[in-house]
Formats: structure tokens, C-alpha cells, sequence
């Protein structure tokens, strides 16, 4: 299959091959995913789209390193990943911010550890939190904060060190409807301002139609790639309009074909 | 004062101040002997002569607030505190970096974890005999049983802290670039306090009951002695004067701990200012 999309194709920015990973568990082993060939171009807007247990956020885990593939080819900027790092950075659902730092510390954590000079650090710190609306709660700890607050220092946190790749792991699962669409809005101005190459994990159809250059719905286990469908509707999107909404059935469907096969194995799993 | 908080402070008083009266008339009523229930005001009495400084005051022997700490009790006390600072400082200093290391470590953890299950169970005091051969009298053996005592709550509570941090902080810090150096200064022990604090507030109040003990049985100074040799000589009131400072040390101890404890937790969820 060939999945390269727009951009160019011969470099990707993440590019997997035959990528297996699997689990064992209790003795058992789970294959989480099988044969995954995906490319995704420098400065593309990924969404990996599918049910629970599709292994979407296995995948990004291996691409940030947290859990290697079992087997396959997988390389992110053209080297094979071999652990985490900064070049790719992580933007997790739980926000996973660092309780015991104010706001402007979290976002100034990345940029100390990579020795950067305190002017400097500064300098991206405040153009950071002016950005993302954050000024007035810089010397506020996470706890003070709303769900929508926190994702937004999260994301800073991530754009401070200045990684080419966005790596989001169901980052507005967690948020109100309103709180989310102000989010994927401000997302959305961000990534074509700064050119990020992003992989956006969620289970929203809306969602990754919305967000997405192309949307990768995932096959229910072992997780493969089902299709990809490119989105070309011209940004700002609306989820209201006829073009939208034929997309959004077509993937509807997609989505439910796996959802049905996730809940025969529940049923399944209970009957045993 | 606000008509709630006027309410709240007679609340409070209520049981103490009753309690005093019943003791007064029952001290007054001659139903025990002094020497088995000094009354409250007999206590008090000897309380601020324990307090006061034994000689008249002389601009000449030094400055004012010299004179006015030269009685016995500010020297009992100023002993006994020191004696928990130093025993404690050794006991937590050698319980923190073993604690830090077991939890981050599970080799570590396997290494030492035996010796300090069948360690933990024996109580401090159980060292008394071994601290005085090892020791022989005065602060050695009263430094080595508060370190002892402060040592493995302080232990525990660093181990279960390292061990109960979240994996997602560990991977997040990695994630922006994090080595494992960073991981355990900026990471590990901060997401670890909470259980650490905890750790050393449980070991203060361990060095304080070893202290006593330790002073009834080693040295002839502190607060602990003084209520021992006051009882050899049946200053019954001495004696109540005595725990009654006792009393308000471990207070003010624990006040200070958790003054500092709101302080370096302010950013936790559970603790509020």
C-alpha cells in the first residue's frame, strides 16, 4: 500500500514498515499491531482514527520511543527510533504536566535541560505563554488550572523546545465540547504558523476530519492500517457543510465496521 | 474576633479549662497528697521558677536575653532540641539517599529490602543495652538511638514515595529530552515529597519520644533527665512542670513541620494556601 500524502515523499518525516508489536499479557500474547506502512510527510496534519484496542496510541508510542516495535522498519527524520527525544515531542491525554512547577517552569523545563541561556529561555518562555493566552497564569500551579488551561501549557511545553514533530495522544479527549473546539482552532493556527509535522491521536470522527491532511482509520486488533482518506477540504473547516458530512459518514462507517468487531470480542470475552 | 471564631475558642477551651478546675478543687478537697497531685497552680508555680534565671541580673556578665535564657528549663530544652537535630540529621541523612535509591532501583530495593524487614520491627528502644556498650553514657549513645528512630520512617515513606511516582512524569521529562540525572533531581524527588515530608514529620516525632528515653538513661541533662531526677527527689510538681514543656516542644515542633510541609507542597492538590 502506498501511503505517502502530500509533501515530499522521498524524506518523510515518520516513515514505518512492516511495523509489528506485540504484547504479552498473562502468559498470552496480544498482537497490537501488524503490518503498519505509513508515511507522513514533514509539516502534515496526521489523525490516527479508530476504536478502543486499535493499537492508535501503540503506534504513537512507538513512534516517541516509549515502546519499540517488535519487528519492522520504523525511523522518524530519517533516523530508526531508538528511545524518546526531544525532536519528538509528546503531548499526552492526562496533560502530564509537572505538578510541582508553575506554569512558566513546565514551559521552561524543556529548554533548561537542552542548556539553554536564561535570556533566551525567557524570551521563548513569554513569547510562549502570550501565545497560547497563558501570561496572566504564569506563576499559577497546574492544580489552580481548568482542563482546557492545562493542555495549553502542555502544548507550550512541547512548542518551547521547538520540536519539528507533534506527537498527541488524545490531547482533548478529556475536555468540554467548547474548551475542545477553542483548542483544535488555536491547534490548528499554531501548526500552520510553525510548520509541525503532527500525529494526532483520538477516536473522534469529527475530530480528525476536522484536524486532518488525512485521516488513518485503524483496523480493531491487531491493529492495521484499514484506509487512509485524505481530507482536501480548504481550512478553516466547517462540520456543518455537505462536503464535511459525506466525509464524516464515509469514515463513520469505517470506524463502526472495527467497533462492531471490538464489541463481538467483548461479548466474546464475557461469554468465556 | 468574629462572632464564629469567639465561639470556636470557648469550644476549645472548654474541656481544658474544666479539667484544670476539677484537678484545683480536687488538690484544694485535700483528697490526694501533693506529692501524688500537685495542684495545677502548685505546677505553675514551679513551672516559672523552673524557667527563670537562677541568678539576679548583672548588665556586666553579658546581654539581657543571656540572663533571661540562663534558667534551667531553656538549657533543658535547648540540649534536648539539639540532641534531636543532630540524631536526627544523621538518621534521615543516611535514610534519604538509601530510600531514594532503593525506590528508583529495584536492584537496590532486593539488595537491602530483608535486612530492613527484619530490622524495622525491633523499636528503638530495644537498642538501649547495645547503644550503651556500643557508646558507653552521654550524647554518643542518645545521638545513635534518634537515628535510629528517625531512621526508618523516613526510609519507608522515601521508598513508597520514588516507588509511587507517576510513570507519566518520568515519560514526559524523557520525552523533552531529560537524562536520568535530571529525571531523579527535577522528576523523581519533587513528585516524591509529599510521601517524603510525611517520612520526616512521622521521624521528628519518633527523635522526640527516643530523646526522652534516651535522657532518662544515658545523660544527666534535658528534658527527660530533669523530670527523672525530679521524681527522685518527689517534685511530684516538677515533674507535671517538666512533661507540660515536653508537651509544648513537640507542639511547637510539629507546628514548624507543618508550616514547612504547607510550604513545599503548595503546588499539591491536597494542601490549601
Amino acid at each position: 500500500m502506498s501511503a505517502s500524502g502530500g509533501g515530499d515523499a522521498a524524506s518523510p518525516a515518520i516513515r514505518a514498515r512492516g511495523v509489528r508489536k506485540v504484547f504479552s499479557a498473562g502468559g498470552r500474547e496480544v498482537v497490537a499491531l501488524d503490518g503498519i506502512d505509513l508515511d507522513v510527510a514533514p509539516g502534515e496534519f496526521v489523525c490516527l482514527l479508530g476504536p478502543s484496542g486499535c493499537g492508535k496510541s501503540t503506534l504513537l508510542n512507538a513512534i516517541a520511543g516509549f515502546s519499540l516495535p517488535t519487528s519492522g522498519e520504523l525511523t522518524a527524520l530519517g533516523r530508526p527510533v531508538t528511545g524518546p527525544g526531544p525532536e519528538r515531542a509528546m503531548v499526552f491525554q492526562e496533560y502530564a504536566l509537572f505538578p510541582w512547577m508553575t506554569v512558566e517552569r513546565n514551559v521552561a523545563f524543556g529548554l533548561e535541560i537542552a542548556g539553554a541561556a536564561p535570556a533566551r529561555r525567557r524570551e521563548v518562555v513569554d513569547a510562549l505563554l502570550a501565545k497560547l493566552g497563558l501570561t496572566d497564569f504564569r506563576d499559577r500551579y497546574p492544580k489552580d488550572l481548568s482542563g482546557g488551561m492545562r493542555q495549553r501549557v502542555a502544548i507550550a511545553r512541547v512548542l518551547a523546545i521547538d520540536s519539528p514533530m507533534l506527537l498527541m495522544d488524545e490531547p482533548f479527549g478529556a475536555l468540554d465540547a467548547l474548551t475542545r473546539r477553542s483548542l483544535q482552532d488555536e491547534l490548528l493556527r499554531i501548526w500552520a504558523e510553525l510548520k509541525k509535522t503532527v500525529v494526532f491521536v483520538t477516536h473522534g470522527i469529527e475530530e480528525s476530519i476536522y484536524l486532518a491532511d488525512r485521516v488513518v482509520v485503524m483496523t480493531y486488533r491487531p491493529g492495521t492500517v484499514k484506509r487512509i482518506v485524505p481530507v482536501a477540504l480548504p481550512r478553516p473547516r466547517d462540520p456543518s457543510s455537505a462536503e464535511f458530512n459525506a466525509l464524516k459518514r464515509e469514515v463513520t462507517a469505517l470506524v463502526m465496521e472495527e467497533q462492531a468487531r471490538h464489541q463481538a470480542d467483548e461479548a466474546q470475552a464475557t461469554a468465556d | 474576633m468574629a462572632p464564629g471564631s469567639a465561639a470556636r475558642l470557648f469550644r476549645s477551651l472548654v474541656v481544658p479549662v474544666t479539667l484544670l478546675l476539677a484537678w484545683e478543687g480536687i488538690s484544694r478537697a485535700g483528697w490526694v497528697t501533693p506529692l501524688i497531685l500537685p495542684s495545677p497552680a502548685a505546677v505553675a508555680v514551679r513551672w516559672v521558677a523552673y524557667l527563670s534565671p537562677l541568678e539576679p541580673f548583672d548588665a556586666a556578665a553579658g546581654p539581657w536575653w543571656r540572663w533571661a535564657l540562663s534558667g534551667e528549663l531553656p538549657h533543658d530544652v535547648f540540649t534536648s532540641v539539639m540532641r534531636i537535630v543532630v540524631g536526627f540529621v544523621i538518621g534521615a541523612g543516611l535514610a534519604l539517599p538509601l530510600g531514594l535509591f532503593m525506590g528508583a532501583r529495584p536492584l537496590v530495593y532486593e539488595l537491602f529490602n530483608p535486612l530492613l524487614q527484619v530490622l524495622r520491627p525491633i523499636p528503638p528502644i530495644a537498642y538501649i543495652p547495645l547503644a550503651i556498650l556500643w557508646f558507653g553514657l552521654g550524647n554518643p549513645p542518645a545521638f545513635f538511638l534518634i537515628a535510629l528512630g528517625a531512621f526508618f520512617p523516613v526510609l519507608m515513606n522515601t521508598i513508597a514515595g520514588v516507588r509511587a511516582v507517576d510513570a507519566i512524569y518520568l515519560r514526559a521529562a524523557r520525552n523533552l529530552g531529560a537524562g536520568e540525572w535530571t529525571l531523579f533531581w527535577r522528576v523523581m524527588i519533587p513528585a516524591a515529597m509529599p510521601y517524603i515530608l510525611t517520612g520526616i514529620r512521622v521521624g521528628i516525632g519518633v527523635a522526640f519520644i527516643v530523646v526522652i528515653v534516651a535522657e532518662m538513661i544515658a545523660v544527666n541533662t534535658g528534658l527527660g533527665y530533669r523530670i527523672l531526677e525530679a521524681r527522685e527527689y518527689f517534685w511530684s510538681d516538677k515533674v507535671i512542670a517538666g512533661m507540660f514543656t515536653i508537651g509544648l516542644c513537640g507542639l511547637a515542633i510539629d507546628l514548624g513541620m507543618s508550616r514547612l510541609n504547607g510550604w513545599l507542597l503548595r503546588w499539591h492538590r491536597g494542601v490549601e494556601g
